[in-house]
C-alpha cells in the first residue's frame, strides 16, 4: 500500500473517483471522474462547489460515504492519509513553525525525523532544487510566504509520491511570484511526471500550467477535458459563466502560456 | 465511514481521564450513600434545627460577601477604567491578582494579624469603640476575608468587561460632549450590567464553598457553614450520619447554584489575566478624579493591608528556629512532593481531556451533534466545581474508614483531589494553545504520518510546553495552599504546610503560624507569577 522511497522517481498514476458520495452538513457531493496519469489538471469552480473536498477525499482527510477512491487502480478510500501515494500542499500551515526548514523537509523522509547521511544529502538537494540553498537552518517565520511554499515543495520532492495535490498554495502570493511558483511546479512535473491536481481560482494559472481542466459545480464534476477546449469559445456554458468575460483576456494572454517550461 | 472508527490514542486517553475522575467522584458518592442507607434513622435525625441554622448561615454569609465584593468592585473598576494613566495603575492591578495566589489560610492569618484581638489595629479600634476590641471572629471576619479575596477578582473581571467597549463608542461620546454621568448610563452601565450575573455568581459560588476562611475566622455554631460542619462532624463529633446529610445538602446547594450560574452564562473559573488599558477619549473632570482616586486608594489599602500584615508578622517570627524545626522541614517536603504530584496528575488529566475533546470535535462533521463523550470531555472537569474537595474527602473518608486506616491514605487523597480541583484552571491555561496548535498541525501530521509518541515529542511538546508549564505552576500553587482534604485526612504522620499552620494557630503559637504563612504565601505567589509569565511569553 505504501509507496517506496528508493526508486529514483515515481511516475504518475491515475486517480479515479468511482461513485464517490460525501455529505458535509447540508451540502452533499457526488464525484465520478478519472484523472489521467502524469498530467496536470486544474480544478476550477465557484466557492463551495467542492474543489477542496475533492482533494481532501483523494488525500484522505475526508472519507467517502460511499464509492471508491482509486489511486493507481487500488481503492484507498479508507486508508489513512499518510498511507496514500499522495502529497498535498495546502494554502497555509504547510510547515511546523518551531522546526527548521531542514527538519520540515526531512519529515518527508522520516515522520520521526530520524535521518541518515543520505537523507540529509537528499534534503539539501531538494532545497537546492526549489532555490533555497543556504536557508536550511532558518525557521519558517524567517521566510517569505513564497519561500515557505517552496519548502513545502521541497518536501514533496523528498516524499516522492506519484500524486501531487495543490490546494491553492499560491493564492496569497503576488502575480509575478505566483507565476514563478507555477513554473517551479511545472518544472518538477517535467522531471517526475507525477499526476498533479491543482485547485485555482485564476484562469491564468490554469492556462499557464494546466494540461486538463476539471470544472466543478454544485458538488459534482460538471466538465473535464483538455485545457485548450475550455478556454476557447466552445468551453462549457457553466465554465464561461464562472470565468465571466475574462475568457477573452486569457485567450489574449496566451503569450504568457508559451513561456512554459 | 470506517475511518471514523480508526482508534485514536487521544480519545482513549480522554476516556481513561474521565474514568479516573468518575472513580474519584463516584467512590465518594458510594461512600455517602452506603453510610446513609446504613443508618437511615440517624440521617433523618440529623435534620434538626442546627442543620437548618448552618444551611441558612451558609447562604447568608455568601450573599453578604457577594454584595460587599461586587458593589464596590463596580465602582473601583470604573474608576480604574476612567483613569488609564493613574499612577501605579499597573502595579495596583498586579497587586489585585495576588489574592488569587494566596492560600486562604495565609490570608486569614493576615487579616487576623491586622484586625484580630491582638492585631495591629486592635488599639485603634479599642480607642474608637471605647472598651476592648473583641477581634473580628465570626461573621465579620468571614466577610472581611471574602471581600479581600473577591473584591480584587470582581474588579479585574469588571475591568475586563469595560475593556470590551469599542474605542469608537468612546470617540463618539467625546465628540458628542458626553459627561461622566450620561457616559456611565449609556456606555459603561450596559456592559457592567451584562457582566454582573456572571461575576456575582462566581463570587457567590466561591463563598458558598469556602472552607478555610470559615474554619479559621468563623467561630462556634453561630458562624459555621455546611463545609465546616461536615469537617467537624467527621473529625470531632464523629457523627457519620450527620456528615452524610450535611454533604448531600452541600451538593444539592452547589448543584442548584451551578445550574443557575450556567443559565446566567457565568464563567465559573476565575482568570489571572491582566486587562490592558485601552486608549480613552473621555477625560474625567476634577471632582470625579478626586473621588476616583479616593476609591482606588481605599480598595488598595483594604487589599494591601492583610498582605503587609502577613509580611510584617511573618518577619517578626523566629524564622531561623522555624526553618530548623523537624516538623516544619517534614511538612515542607511533604507539601512540595504532594503539590508536585497533584499538579503533574492534574495537568496530565487535563491534557488527556483536551486532546480527546479536540479529536472528537474533528471527527464530528460540521453541523453534527456533539456525542455524549465529547460533552463529557468538554465539561467533565467542570463537574468538579459542583463537588467541593471537602465533600469528596468526606465521601472517601466514610467509604474507607472501615476498610483501612484513613489517615494512611492521606497522601493519595490529597494528590487525587487537588489534582482534580486544579483541572478547570489547568484546562483554561492549556486548551486554547492545544486547539490552536492542532488547527495548524492536524492535517500536516496526518499527511506525513506523524503520530503517537513521535508527534508528542516533535510537534506537540514544543508548542505546548509553555502553556503546560503555566497550568502546572498554577495547579501546584493551588494544591500547595489547599487546606481541604488534608484537614480531614491529616495527622501527625502526614502534615502539609497549611495543616501545620492550622495546628500552630490552634495551639496559639501565633508567631510560628505567621512565619509559616509568610513562607507559604511567598512560594505560592512565586508559582503564580511564574505561571502568568510563562503564559504571557507563550502568547506573544
Amino acid at each position: 500500500m505504501t509507496t517506496t522511497n528508493d526508486t529514483a522517481a515515481q511516475k504518475g498514476i491515475t486517480v479515479a473517483l468511482d461513485g464517490v458520495s460525501f455529505s458535509y452538513g447540508e451540502t452533499s457531493f457526488h464525484f465520478d471522474a478519472e484523472f489521467a496519469a502524469g498530467r496536470i489538471t486544474a480544478i476550477m469552480g465557484p466557492s463551495g462547489s467542492g474543489k477542496s473536498t475533492l482533494l481532501n477525499l483523494i488525500a484522505g482527510f475526508e472519507t467517502p460515504d460511499t464509492g471508491k477512491v482509486l489511486i493507481g487502480g487500488i481503492d484507498f478510500g479508507n486508508a489513512p492519509p499518510s498511507a496514500r501515494p499522495v502529497s498535498m500542499v495546502f494554502q497555509e500551515n504547510n510547515l511546523f513553525a518551531h522546526l527548521s526548514v531542514e527538519a520540515n523537509v526531512g519529515l518527508g523522509r522520516s515522520p520521526s525525523l530520524r535521518l541518515g547521511d543520505a537523507d540529509r544529502a537528499a534534503v539539501v538537494e531538494a532545497l537546492a532544487r526549489v532555490g533555497l540553498t543556504g536557508k536550511e537552518k532558518r525557521l519558517p517565520r524567517e521566510l517569505s510566504g513564497g519561500e515557505r511554499q517552496r519548502v513545502a515543495l521541497a518536501r514533496v520532492l523528498l516524499r516522492d509520491r506519484p500524486v501531487l495535490l495543490l490546494d491553492e498554495p499560491f493564492a496569497s502570493l503576488g502575480p509575478a511570484l505566483r507565476d514563478d511558483m507555477l513554473d517551479l511546479v511545472a518544472g518538477i512535473h517535467a522531471e517526475r511526471e507525477m499526476t498533479v491536481l491543482f485547485v485555482t481560482h485564476q484562469p491564468e494559472d490554469a492556462h499557464r500550467i494546466g494540461q486538463d481542466v476539471a470544472f466543478l459545480d454544485e458538488g459534482a464534476i460538471a466538465a473535464i477535458g483538455p485545457a485548450d477546449d475550455f478556454f476557447d469559445r466552445s468551453g462549457p456554458d457553466g465554465f464561461k459563466r464562472y470565468i465571466g468575460d475574462r475568457g477573452g483576456t486569457v485567450a489574449g494572454s496566451q503569450h504568457i502560456a508559451r513561456k512554459r517550461t | 465511514m470506517q475511518s471514523t472508527l480508526r482508534p485514536d490514542s487521544r480519545i482513549t486517553a480522554g476516556v481513561v481521564a474521565l474514568a479516573s475522575i468518575a472513580v474519584l467522584i463516584g467512590g465518594a458518592f458510594i461512600g455517602l450513600i452506603v453510610e446513609g442507607a446504613h443508618d437511615l434513622s440517624g440521617a433523618a435525625a440529623a435534620f434538626d434545627g442546627y442543620l437548618l441554622r448552618v444551611a441558612r448561615f451558609t447562604l447568608w454569609q455568601a450573599l453578604l460577601s457577594t454584595l460587599l465584593s461586587v458593589a464596590p468592585a463596580i465602582l473601583v473598576a470604573r474608576a480604574l477604567s476612567r483613569h488609564p494613566a493613574f499612577p501605579g495603575r499597573r502595579l495596583i492591578l498586579q497587586l489585585f491578582t495576588v489574592p488569587l495566589a494566596l492560600p486562604a489560610i495565609v490570608a486569614a492569618l493576615g487579616i487576623l494579624a491586622l484586625y484580630g484581638r491582638a492585631g495591629y489595629f486592635a488599639g485603634v479600634f479599642a480607642r474608637l469603640g471605647g472598651g476592648e476590641w473583641p477581634g473580628i471572629y465570626g461573621l465579620s471576619g468571614i466577610l472581611v476575608a471574602h471581600v479581600f479575596f473577591n473584591l480584587p477578582l470582581a474588579t479585574r473581571l469588571f475591568l475586563e468587561a469595560l475593556g470590551t467597549i469599542p474605542a469608537d463608542q468612546w470617540r463618539l461620546a467625546s465628540q458628542l460632549g458626553m459627561g461622566a454621568r450620561p457616559a456611565f448610563r449609556l456606555i459603561e452601565w450596559p456592559v457592567l450590567r451584562a457582566a454582573m450575573p456572571g461575576i456575582a455568581g462566581l463570587v457567590f459560588m466561591l463563598c458558598i464553598t469556602s472552607f478555610t476562611i470559615v474554619l479559621t475566622l468563623g467561630g462556634g455554631p453561630a458562624a459555621t457553614t455546611l463545609e465546616v460542619a461536615i469537617y467537624q462532624a467527621l473529625r470531632f463529633d464523629f457523627d457519620p450520619a450527620r456528615a452524610v446529610v450535611l454533604t448531600l445538602l452541600q451538593i444539592a446547594l452547589t448543584f442548584v447554584v451551578v445550574i443557575v450560574l450556567t443559565r446566567l452564562g457565568a464563567n465559573t473559573v476565575g482568570d489571572a489575566n491582566l486587562p490592558v488599558a485601552p486608549r480613552r477619549y473621555l477625560s474625567a473632570g476634577r471632582m470625579e478624579s478626586v473621588l476616583n482616586a479616593g476609591l482606588i486608594a481605599l480598595a488598595l489599602l483594604f487589599v494591601a493591608g492583610p498582605m503587609v500584615a502577613i509580611v510584617l508578622s511573618g518577619l517578626g517570627a523566629d524564622l531561623g528556629r522555624l526553618a530548623g524545626e523537624e516538623a516544619v522541614r517534614r511538612a515542607t517536603v511533604t507539601s512540595a512532593g504532594l503539590a508536585f504530584l497533584a499538579a503533574l496528575l492534574g495537568v496530565t488529566l487535563s491534557l488527556a481531556l483536551i486532546a480527546a475533546r479536540r479529536a472528537l470535535a474533528m471527527r464530528r462533521r460540521p453541523g453534527g451533534a456533539m456525542s455524549l463523550l465529547e460533552h463529557a470531555t468538554d465539561t467533565g472537569a467542570g463537574f468538579v466545581l459542583v463537588v467541593p474537595p471537602i465533600v469528596l474527602g468526606a465521601g472517601w473518608f466514610l467509604a474507607l474508614r472501615g476498610v483501612t486506616d484513613v489517615f494512611a491514605i492521606a497522601p493519595i487523597m490529597v494528590v487525587a483531589v487537588n489534582a482534580v480541583m486544579a483541572m478547570p484552571f489547568a484546562i483554561r491555561a492549556i486548551r486554547p494553545a492545544y486547539d490552536a496548535a492542532s488547527e495548524r498541525h492536524e492535517r500536516l501530521c496526518l499527511a506525513l504520518g506523524i503520530s503517537g509518541w513521535t508527534r508528542l515529542r516533535l510537534i506537540d511538546w514544543p508548542s505546548l510546553r509553555r502553556p503546560l508549564a503555566t497550568g502546572f505552576a498554577f495547579a501546584m500553587a493551588l494544591s500547595l495552599g489547599d487546606l481541604g482534604v488534608i484537614a480531614l485526612f491529616g495527622s501527625d504522620s502526614v502534615q502539609t504546610l497549611p495543616y501545620l499552620l492550622l495546628a500552630r494557630m490552634g495551639s496559639y503559637r501565633t508567631a510560628d503560624a505567621a512565619g509559616l504563612a509568610l513562607l507559604l504565601g511567598l512560594v505560592c505567589l512565586m508559582l503564580v507569577v511564574a505561571a502568568d509569565w510563562l503564559g504571557r511569553e507563550g502568547r506573544s
